[in-house]
């Protein structure tokens, strides 16, 4: 048995299998993370278009490696090629394994062909967070769009991804909005493979 | 369970004012009076540390008058919650615990705080009115 052990040990990291990925980390381990990070980065900017890049780039990080992992993980290294099947994975796996729950929604946008929306009551990284009258509808929900087009961009789906508040009726809050804008060429080629 | 509170204040570890509500028309203070009240509580709290007769005392918990009970909660960051409410309120202590559980997440938590400064958070807001119903009757205690 001491020899199972050691040739267990021995093993390098890439023979290794790969975890599960069902552990969770502390809510609020991570909440103050996150704002540790915002805070950061508001150290470092002039204005809050350029808060939103930065925040959006470091979830764009996250994103590619989000994608490369889940893929290797769920999809035994499948990928997808079409654009509602890229969402979907966004709207389910992504979301799964990042916050725990499928996305509340995700909807087509209904004035442009190109546009899609996902869309959460309560994102997880907004859960504490009040921004101050005076930042003009700065959302930190930007860092989770910057995850979404890590994976889009990763998938070879190019897109623009924004986040907004949303007004909802008979709610205090707004819900989050997570708007995709596809480039060009994936609309073109998606209507290619149709 | 009805328990009427007059007001609540939060003070930071220098004494400083940064958080005053008051429920209901009874003890309103206006801002002048609400600040020396909170850094005058700061005082004495810490001298009744140094006068008490046992060792490892941290400060004063309860002060009972004849029209009002002050209840205090001292986090280990010497941020201090207090509140005033009607003589012999009970159940006051758990709703402070709440306060201050509002308090860790929706002030400390958001990117937009700055530490030791005055509170202005609408969440924090929104969830203490949840905790403490706007006639000053404790209400979700212990969500």
């Amino acid at each position: 048995m001491i020899g199972v052990g050691r040739a267990k040990q021995n093993l390098n990291v890439v023979d290794r299998p790969l975890g599960k990925g069902k552990s969770e980390v502390s809510l609020s381990a991570f909440a103050f993370l996150f704002s540790e990070l915002v805070q950061y980065n508001q150290g470092k900017v002039e204005n809050i278009a350029e808060l939103e890049h930065r925040l959006e780039e470091a979830g764009f990080g996250v994103g590619i490696r989000m994608l490369e992992l889940l893929c290797h993980r769920d999809k035994a290294n499948r990928r997808e090629t079409r654009v509602l099947g890229i969402l979907s994975f966004v709207h389910s796996t992504v979301w799964k394994s990042l916050f725990g729950k499928v996305a509340d929604s995700l909807e087509k946008g209904t004035e442009h062909e190109d546009e899609y929306m996902i869309s959460e009551k309560e994102l997880l990284v907004n859960r504490f967070v009040s921004v101050p009258g005076g930042m003009g509808g700065f959302n930190c929900g930007t860092f989770v769009a910057g995850i979404v087009k890590g994976v889009l961009d990763g998938a070879g789906f190019p897109a623009r991804v924004t986040a907004h508040f949303v007004a909802v009726e008979g709610q205090a809050r707004p819900r989050t909005t997570i708007l995709i804008k596809f480039a060009e060429e994936v609309v073109q080629r998606d209507a290619r493979l149709a | 369970m009805a328990a009427i509170i007059f007001n609540l204040f939060v003070i930071n570890k220098s004494g400083g004012l940064i958080f005053y509500k008051d429920y209901g028309t009874q003890g309103r203070l206006d801002t002048n009076d609400s600040l020396r009240l909170a850094s005058l509580w700061h005082s004495m709290h810490a001298i009744s540390k140094e006068l008490s007769p046992v060792n490892g005392c941290n400060g004063i918990e309860v002060l009972e008058a004849d029209t009002f009970d002050l209840h205090c909660f001292q986090a280990l960051t010497g941020t201090k919650i207090f509140v005033a409410t009607e003589p012999g309120t009970p159940g006051i202590d758990s709703l402070l615990k709440t306060i201050y559980e509002i308090y860790t997440d929706y002030v400390l938590k958001n990117p937009f705080y700055e530490v030791e400064m005055p509170i202005r958070c609408e969440l924090w807001d929104l969830n203490l009115a949840l905790a403490v119903r706007k006639d000053g009757k404790a209400g979700l205690v212990g969500r």
